[in-house]
């Protein structure tokens, strides 16, 4: 019998080619390559240049997502892509997929949306693969018990042409969650809570393993928005060990193993998870039951306080101060006297169905308050179908949100879905960096409860008072 | 990818913590299908205020930062995406080594795949930097030492192959298709296929 082993170095050992050496990183194999139209061209030029082939298409997938436009169209026919350089690094992924023979669920597919989202959603996102995506936010896929991690578009080039990618093993970090999350507070917050507690640079060099029996309670959808945010805290990747609820996830779903070779999957998966006793180079535990809902009041994903706490003051510390007078935030009052000017529900972070089931639960025979702007964007067309069967849709209309296609939209403010300078935004996405929803847009990181409690309230809410209906 | 084994500058310096790839490039210029002419946008929301017109306290629009090829950055510097625009957009703009207390690992590994240095220092030396901007400084890559004045030379780390491309200015493809025997052998040993 070997060491115990951790869940990722099970997943890593088994795709080295080439071990590292002190003058070398390892030849690592990657299972799947998931592809968009923002950071590939400039490594299908690298192809083009060298005269290479992609070398595994099959192992391949790409889709449109980042600067994608959301407004309803009654045919796919009108969507418009917004700016001249966007509809041509549009045409430009067409174009390359179309000349290197890659699959891509583009604007007419009705299985597109944001690749984090539709990877697991076609069951192409699997336990025990590698999964990379020139995108840093491919931590996400990590809540299957894959190892799963953003690269630059250089690297995606090495994988194009190779299948493989030169890499240093990183370190591991367990972050143990024991307790039990209450009503209200989910797995946003919670991440939200890892986050403020380790910092933004706290996992840097390392695989997270998101483990205990908070962890294992939560749903796919809610182990996706935790792993997805791995990256927020400088992690590489964020995993979480494959059981039932995985399996029951997959299960059937268009790309995952079907009949003999579902079993035989099922029996692999079983293997993954770390044995007792294996060793982390680092552990951090949290108290689930202590947490609270969780708003970030600062530009980065750390600064993060529960929604009716005081916000901190900047002790002195210049950076801090800046990030405070960016987001013009009161000090020492809580965040819940803040006006809202626009509340975004979207992104690979929090897109998916129950989400948007969160989401509006809050709003239902509610109204947007007066002056807010309310935007709810699925992460895939297939999400938008199936919130539309069971009438979420009107939920969101009737109450004055605006109801859109899928895509990245007002995450990043690529496709024309922008926050005006100075308006105070409450988003469900990852990233509250200065400028990162528009020019001078100042942006609240919450959950789906909490974005749709504020949209109603007029400014950052409690869910929780909300969501008593007795 | 130009070699680059030695250079020595002056330091331009940019004290705040977690600098992110937004700020470095925000995402309104990832539209491009190029790797070139981004310097233009380096920073920009820092650099320019809305109606264009450039900040005169931004430190590289202070006429006495041209020309310096080293970035001294607070601690965390190039957090957030995997936007490979954000070391093309510091190289074109004309930084060939950025210098803080951590470098974000995606942006590092980006960084060393482009020409562009990462140099992790300890505490008291960015301290010292963050204090004295425009100091001269070279850095000797093959060395893996940064070297302030004319004071001892501070060790970094750096990983032995990345710095071997460095020097080299060689493209880690190559080294990665002269696997490629290992790789079909992988494929056909495996016990599963994906
Ligand atoms: S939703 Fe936001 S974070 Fe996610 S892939 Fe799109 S732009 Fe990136």
């Amino acid at each position: 019998m070997g060491a115990a082993r951790t869940l990722f170095e099970k997943v890593w050992s088994e795709h080295v080619v080439v071990e590292e050496t002190p003058d070398t990183p390892a030849v690592l194999y990657i299972d799947l390559h998931l592809i968009h139209e923002v950071t590939t061209p400039q490594a299908f030029s690298l192809l083009r240049d060298k005269g290479l082939p992609v070398r595994r298409r099959d192992l391949t997938l790409a889709t449109m997502d980042h600067s994608t436009p959301t407004t309803p169209v009654s045919s796919i026919k009108d969507l418009l892509v917004v700016g001249e350089s966007a509809a041509a690094q549009v045409r430009q992924m067409q174009q390359n997929c179309a000349d290197f023979d890659i699959e891509l669920l583009g604007f007419d597919s009705d299985q597109r949306g944001i690749v984090h989202v539709i990877g697991p959603e076609l069951g192409a996102t699997q336990p025990g693969k590698t999964i990379v995506c020139g995108d840093s936010h491919t931590s996400t896929h990590g809540a299957f018990g894959a190892l799963a991690f953003g690269i630059g578009t250089t690297e995606v080039g090495h994988v194009l042409a190779t299948q493989c990618l030169l890499q240093r093993k990183p370190r591991t970090l367990a972050i143990e969650v024991d307790g039990q999350l209450s009503t209200g507070v989910g797995a946003k917050d919670l991440i939200l809570a890892i986050i403020g507690e380790i910092g933004v640079d706290g996992g840097t060099g390392h695989v997270i393993e998101y483990r205990g029996r908070a962890i294992e309670a939560l749903s796919m959808d809610a182990r996706m928005t935790v792993c997805n945010m791995s990256i927020e805290a400088g992690a590489r990747a964020g995993m979480i060990a494959p059981d039932e609820t995985t399996f029951e996830y997959l299960q059937g779903r268009p790309r995952a193993p079907q009949g003999a070779e579902w079993d035989a999957a099922i029996a692999r998966w079983r293997a993954l998870a770390s044995d007792d006793g294996a060793e982390f180079d680092r552990t951090v535990s949290i108290d689930a039951s202590r947490l609270e809902p969780m708003v970030t009041f600062g530009t980065n994903p750390g600064m993060v306080v529960s929604v009716n706490d005081p916000v901190p003051d900047a002790a002195g510390d210049p950076s801090f101060q800046k990030a405070l007078d960016y987001m013009q935030v009161d000090t020492g009052k809580p965040l819940t006297e803040a006006p809202v000017d626009v509340v975004f529900v979207g992104s690979c972070t929090n897109s998916r169905l129950s989400d948007l089931e969160q989401a509006a639960s809050i709003l239902a025979g509610r109204r947007v308050a007066d002056g807010v702007r309310m935007l709810v964007v699925p992460g895939s067309q297939q999400i938008k179908k199936a919130a539309e069967d069971i009438g979420l849709d009107r939920v969101f209309t009737e109450a004055g949100a605006e109801w859109r296609e899928s895509g990245c939209s007002m995450c990043l403010g690529m496709n024309g879905d922008t926050v005006a300078k100075g308006q105070l935004s409450v988003s469900t996405s990852n990233r509250n960096f200065e400028g990162r929803q528009g020019i001078g847009a100042r942006t609240v990181l919450a959950s789906p409860l909490t974005a749709a409690a504020s949209a109603v309230s007029g400014h950052v809410a409690d869910p929780r008072p909300l969501m008593d209906r007795s | 990818m130009k070699p680059l084994r030695q250079l020595r500058s002056r330091t331009v310096v940019l004290p705040t913590r977690d600098i992110d790839t937004d700020q470095i490039i925000p995402a309104r210029f990832l539209t491009t299908t190029s790797r070139e002419g981004l310097g233009k946008h380096l920073f920009a929301d820092l650099r320019f205020a809305p109606d264009g017109q450039p900040r005169d306290e931004f430190p590289l629009n202070r006429p006495d930062t041209d020309g310096c090829e080293i970035l001294v950055a607070g601690n965390n510097f190039g957090c957030g995406s995997s936007r490979e625009h954000a070391p093309w957009a510091l190289l074109d703009y004309g930084i060939r080594a950025v210098v803080s207390t951590e470098i974000a690992d995606i942006f590092r590994n980006n960084s060393l795949k482009n020409g562009l240095v990462p140099v992790v220092v300890p505490p008291d030396a960015h301290d010292f930097l963050l204090a004295n901007p425009g100091v001269e400084v070279s850095l000797d890559v093959e060395r893996a030492e940064l070297r302030i004045g004319d004071g001892a030379a501070v060790p970094f780390p750096i990983d032995a192959f990345a710095r071997y491309c460095l020097i080299e200015g060689i493209d880690q493809l190559g080294f990665l298709q002269q696997q490629m025997d290992h790789i079909e052998h992988f494929e056909e040993q495996r016990p599963w296929t994906p």
